[in-house]
């Protein structure tokens, strides 16, 4: 009796406790006035920065990231084992080293900066940064759930496509890709969401210039300071997306597209084939 | 020669080297324990898989061969390849399945007609039954006009009910087809029922070749022997004073054989050639050996009945005649010629 007390106790206490900061949100300010202070500038500038900005990093990241992933899941284990921890590093690294990385790289005194400067491009404080410091950290939850959802494949389906007579690119076209359609979208949605609450990086690498590379989640710190009311209203701006991602990625999970569903941070293993 | 393999090739624990020729028209059927190397050569034959070094011709063309770089892809290499579980593809109805290998804008509506699958056109393939699974899988495999017939363990996913018709079903198709067929299984039964010509593949080998009934006639070794059907006994043979070979069993008892033999042997004694009593009988089988009947299954209108070490398949109405039952005493008989000597594998 007692222990079941206590797991009732702890489990209630763990709930409120993660749902009372984003009940908050909704409950400090009346909802009309939340709609009301999203209609600020800054409010407006940062959705179209992020709109932009976000868009245009989810089409890098599915146009790169999916010949990536698929090239990586039909590679022997050895090599896939070392690509994947690569492609994971982004993962585990603190946004701050994420964003001096960007600038050593692509910074006009960074790595690539004099060939950059050359050709007179000059990307530091400007969108293109904030488009590259999101790609940076949110392809990698979209290349990690797309490799384990072209492994998951019945290896025997791309044998049997081929032995009807398909080559290479129609088996990934007609077999691999719509096989793997529910992991992939599962893998957008999570890199989408990593890539709204982009902070770290793009303050360092980009700035939080207003209308140009002041994003939502950027706007959010510094309407904290100016007015409290539009940093909220923007923030459950943020909760929305958030939960609309979070409940597509569990549909999308359960939608079984065929044999493939693999689970995001489910750990991915190599199928010997 | 219409389909002529030969090649060699590092598996886990040995390396296999299989050479054989396939005529038109002819089915062979490679038969051996799991990890034999059976569906290995279908995987080589079909360019799923390249071997260490090899050579496949089909019809005159070389699809492979190590020693001048030839290796066409699995595409360009014109097999009908049923795999094990049928591999059919989960996101496509059965109509775009047997589209899926025939040439572009040709109609499949003729090969689903022949194999009865024209209803299930729009029907998934997750929704139909093994046997279903199975035609679409064929005709699939035919939709590219294929030269050679490649079928991995084609009743293996079959429910024992549906497996006697589709049987039948293939031995017709692959007569009216006439290509050369290579045909994997692990059912020796099944690959007497479908093929003209049978390997026996052990270890990465073929040790033996022939049709079904050489193979029970004259059984390589102990291992093809029990492959085939039969009861193993074993004992150490020497030649006895009336000219047979006498076979001092290890289970105690003793039994004669027209073969040669000597030294340590196996006895392989098919189940049909021993007949059961409750005294031996006054005929011409010479071996007769006594136990106890361990258990009865019946298959089909006959039954196998164990006798110590020993099977017999006899017909259901005669155990029912002589009614014995489990537990009972009984004299297994069988003729000296049934009793053939093998040696250990």
């Amino acid at each position: 009796m007692l222990f079941r007390a206590t797991l009732f106790l702890a489990t209630g206490v763990a709930l409120a406790f993660l749902a009372l900061p984003v009940i908050a949100i909704f409950a400090r300010v009346p909802p009309d006035e939340l709609v009301a202070s999203l209609g600020t500038e800054a409010a407006k500038d940062a959705l179209v920065v992020t709109a932009k900005t976000n868009a245009i990093s989810m089409v890098l990241i599915l146009a790169f990231g999916t010949p990536a992933a698929y090239w990586i899941a039909t590679r022997s284990s050895r090599l896939r084992d070392a690509v994947v921890t690569l492609v994971e590093l982004p993962l585990v690294l603190p946004p701050a080293v994420a964003g001096i990385g960007l600038l050593a790289a692509f910074g006009r005194l960074g790595l690539l900066g004099g060939t950059m400067e050359a050709f007179g491009i000059d990307i530091a404080f400007t969108q293109v940064a904030v488009v590259l410091a999101v790609t940076f950290v949110a392809s990698p939850f979209y290349v990690r759930t797309a490799v384990a959802a072209f492994e998951s494949i019945d290896p025997t389906l791309p044998s049997a496509a081929r032995t009807l007579g398909a080559g290479p690119a129609r088996v990934f076209g007609r077999i691999s890709l719509p096989l793997a359609a529910g992991g992939l979208g599962a893998g957008a949605a999570l890199a989408f969401a990593r890539g709204i609450g982009e902070f770290g990086a793009t303050i360092m690498f980009a700035g939080s210039l207003q209308g140009t590379t002041q994003t939502l989640s950027l706007a959010v710190y510094e309407q904290f300071d100016l007015d409290f009311d539009v940093a909220l209203a923007i923030s459950a701006v943020l909760v929305v997306i958030s939960g609309t991602v979070l409940l597509s990625v569990k549909l999308l999970s359960r939608w079984r597209s065929g044999s493939t569903t693999p689970i995001p941070f489910a750990p991915s293993t190599p199928t010997s084939r | 020669m219409a389909l002529r393999i030969d090649y060699t090739h590092s598996l886990r624990a040995f390396d296999a080297h299989v050479a054989l020729t396939v005529a038109r028209g002819e089915t062979l059927a490679l038969v051996g324990p799991s990890g034999a190397g059976k569906t290995t050569t279908l995987r080589v034959v079909a360019g799923l898989l390249t071997p260490g070094s090899g050579h496949v011709e089909v019809d005159g063309e070389t699809w492979l061969d190590t020693s001048s770089g030839i290796d066409r892809q699995p595409e360009r290499r014109r097999v009908g390849y049923l795999f094990q579980e049928y591999a059919l593809f989960p996101h496509l109805d059965v109509e775009a399945n047997v589209r899926f290998g025939a040439p572009r804008g040709a109609s499949v509506q003729q090969l689903l007609d022949r194999f009865r699958i024209g209803d299930l056109a729009r029907v998934r393939v997750r929704e139909l039954s093994g046997g279903e699974r199975q035609r679409v899988a064929l005709a699939r495999a035919l939709a590219r006009n294929p030269a050679v017939l490649l079928l991995d363990e084609p009743l293996s996913a079959l429910d024992a009910h549906t497996k006697a018709a589709v049987r039948a079903e293939l031995q017709e198709l692959l007569r009216e087809l006439g290509l050369p067929t290579v045909l994997v299984t692990h059912d020796f039964e099944d690959a007497s029922a479908l093929a003209d010509r049978i390997g026996v593949i052990v270890q990465g080998r073929i040790v033996q070749e022939g049709t079904g009934r050489e193979l029970v006639a004259r059984p390589l070794d102990a291992f093809v022997a029990s492959l085939t059907g039969a009861t193993l006994l074993y004992g150490t043979a020497r030649l006895s004073a009336n000219g047979l070979t006498e076979v001092v069993l290890d289970d105690g008892g003793a039994a004669w054989s027209t073969d040669q033999g000597a030294g340590r042997v196996g006895l392989a004694i098919y189940p049909w050639e021993v007949s059961l009593g409750r005294t031996a009988p006054d005929d011409s089988a010479v071996n007769h050996l006594t136990g106890v009947i361990s258990s009865i299954v019946p298959v089909g209108n006959r039954v196998r009945v164990a006798v110590g070490e020993l099977v017999a398949e006899i017909a259901a109405v005669s155990l029912e005649r002589l009614g014995l039952g489990e537990g009972d005493s009984v004299v297994a008989s069988f003729k000296a010629t049934a009793a053939r000597i093998v040696p250990l594998a």
